[in-house]
């Protein structure tokens, strides 16, 4: 009887393409332990060096697990993950980011003296987080992913950790975040009782047959709030300035791109479940509290790190108006914006991390007096950062401001886009404030200049490099983004409906 | 009389909901780092109750396994969560949440 019962159970068991469809996580998690496991064996000096070759290689190798699950498309383990374009999209940007972010984590380390295997370990970690996110179709996955990514991150926010401004922010972010996860697990839990399932393409089918029930949009508001904490979205921001302070500067630096990625392609997920018109008002109130308040708080601020928290906010805010508009054009725009945001913040944290330089010193508005006469190229660099923050053309970020808002308008946003607008009018402020300290103050204060090493000119030239491209030839990557849009309406039954929810989309706009 | 002993799954959703309100305002109105850290945990509880009379309602396990993760979850989240208040003891010397002060504005 067991002979007869066994090819049964075989069939159910993961087929080999499924561990495919999850390489790049495993990849990562390999590496991770890795470096884990060498770390005790090598001395604090050489340990540092090798084991961020090591995370380095690994982030690069699960790059290149990428494009190995990109060739098998489709569902694994019981309908937990889906390999689509959308994924893939959002696995090259978040392992990209923890590439970037370990380069420029090389100098930090060594002029702060931290431990290098639990850092670096829990960034392969936290990335794995992340990635698994984006490829998630099952709301207990998508805990588990959300989790792996958050816990990563407040220990990594804690990691300068003699330092009280440190072990506080890393508190914060602590009770904060797995406060605002567990408003997410009650909305899940109400979702999973509204329509009886955990999957999303169930829970689509189940809510499409019939009215949406109020339990329903409870729980989606509930699992709002806690993406909202995520991606740093007001009403649920307040965390943001503190934690971006009192955390290690690159680490800053993924924080606020890598989660705030993977939360956004989670949003978009659950908002292509619901019908977006359920929740359209708290994302239009988000938007518009998150820009407002983003900006208007970034006015008054010293603290560049603190200032680039408030303008983190605010782009969250811009963020969220593509996800006011209608689902095809918005998500498109929502994913190249995401780009082109990691792109230009990274790297402007990766200048602020070492211009910072031991103990983070040198942080306040002051310090930036002169920076472009006393390192010319440095200042440059972070010129052109944050003129593609404010969204100047040729940059990344005009083109992920200009698709947002043609979303916005072709959905009939007018007020939103005007709001929009007007704020980052208003943002273009706070950052040509810090350029006019670097270029038109002499300095006051007796600043060394360390020259800049190796691993840091390379994160700075890929940062670089992806804002003057997306700025320039922003095509291939809109694109792509627009095709994988497509595959995103929840399959279920496929062909059939995809093709008729793609039409009515068109028909509206 | 039997029938009136009967419990039903808004039973169960009333004491949810009862837990999930008591763990908000936990959070929310004490000052000890530890008791908002029970009170996180209450919310959780209140989650698994859900799960679990969800799953009696719908039929099948998802929900009991979903709750199993949860459980798993909070206590990696309890260690991590402990660890950070260790180090924040070390720096302050206090666990209460009015001395969370240093950054601000």
């Amino acid at each position: 009887m067991s002979v007869a019962f066994l090819p049964g159970v075989l069939q159910t068991l993961p087929q080999n393409a499924d561990y495919v469809r999850i390489l790049p996580e495993i990849v990562l998690s390999v590496f991770g332990m890795i470096v884990m496991v060498l770390e005790p064996l090598l001395d604090e000096k050489t340990g540092q060096k090798i084991l961020g070759l090591i995370a380095l290689a690994g982030a690069l190798a699960g790059l290149a697990a990428t494009w190995f699950m990109a060739q098998v498309p489709g569902v694994a383990f019981w309908n937990m993950i889906r390999v689509d374009g959308f994924s893939v999209f959002f696995h090259v940007l978040v392992i990209a980011i923890a590439a970037v972010v370990i380069l420029s984590s090389y100098e930090y380390m060594a002029v702060q003296r931290i431990r290098a295997g639990e850092y670096y370990a829990l960034i392969l970690f936290g990335t794995v987080g992340v990635a698994l996110m984006s490829s998630a179709v099952e709301l207990v996955l998508i805990f588990i992913a959300l989790e792996i990514s958050s816990i990563s991150s407040y220990v990594l926010a804690g990691f300068r950790r003699h330092e009280a401004a440190s072990a506080e922010s890393s508190l914060k972010y602590f009770l904060l975040g797995s406060f605002a996860t567990a408003f997410f697990l009650y909305g899940v839990a109400l979702m999973f009782g509204a329509t009886g399932s955990t999957n999303i393409d169930l829970i689509a089918q189940a809510l499409r047959a019939g009215p949406i029930p109020l339990l329903a949009f409870v729980a989606v508001a509930l699992m709002f709030v806690g993406l909202g904490f995520k991606v740093a979205a007001a009403p649920f921001h307040i965390w943001t300035p503190d934690v971006y302070e009192g955390a290690p500067a690159p680490i800053v630096g993924f924080m606020s791109t890598a989660p705030k990625a993977a939360a956004f392609a989670v949003l978009l997920r659950v908002v292509f479940v619901i019908n977006v018109h359920a929740i359209f008002w708290v994302i239009w109130i988000a938007a518009a509290l998150s820009m407002t308040l983003g900006n208007v708080s970034a006015f008054v601020q010293d603290n560049v790190k603190r200032l680039l928290a408030y303008s983190s906010i605010a782009h969250a805010g811009y963020v969220l108006v593509a996800f006011a508009a209608a689902p095809q054009l918005g998500t498109s725009a929502v994913m190249f914006y995401t780009a082109a945001y990691a792109a230009m913040n990274l790297g402007a944290f990766a200048v602020v991390t070492h211009f910072a330089n031991a103990g983070e010193r040198y942080v306040t508005l002051e310090d930036y007096e002169g920076l472009g006469r006393s390192s010319p190229l440095l200042a440059a660099t972070l010129t052109i950062f944050l003129l593609s923050l404010i969204g100047i053309p040729m940059t990344g970020g005009f083109f992920a401001k200009f698709y947002v808002f043609s979303a916005a308008v072709k959905a009939n946003l007018i007020w939103l886009t005007i709001i929009g607008v007007l704020n980052s009018g208003v943002g273009a402020y706070y950052y040509l404030r810090i350029i006019v300290m670097m270029y038109m103050r002499e300095s006051r204060k007796e600043i060394p200049v360390t020259p800049t090493p190796l691993a840091l000119r390379v994160a700075l030239a890929v940062c670089l490099v992806a804002t003057l491209y997306l700025g320039l030839f922003p095509g291939r990557v809109l694109q792509y983004a627009q095709d994988s849009a497509q595959q995103l309406v929840p399959q279920t039954s496929p062909g059939v409906t995809s093709s008729a929810k793609v039409h009515t989309a068109t028909e509206t706009f | 009389m039997e029938s009136m002993l009967h419990i039903t799954t808004l039973h169960y959703l009333v004491l949810g909901a009862a837990l999930f309100l008591l763990g908000v305002v936990g959070v929310l109105t004490r000052r000890n780092v530890v008791i908002v850290l029970m009170s996180i945990e209450l919310i959780l509880n209140a989650v698994n109750l859900n799960l679990v009379a969800f799953s009696r309602l719908w039929g099948g396990l998802h929900g009991q396994v979903f709750a199993i993760f949860i459980i798993t979850d909070a206590a990696a989240e309890a260690a991590v969560g402990l660890g950070i208040l260790i180090a924040f003891f070390r720096n302050k010397e206090t666990v209460n949440i009015d001395e969370v002060n240093l950054l601000k504005w």
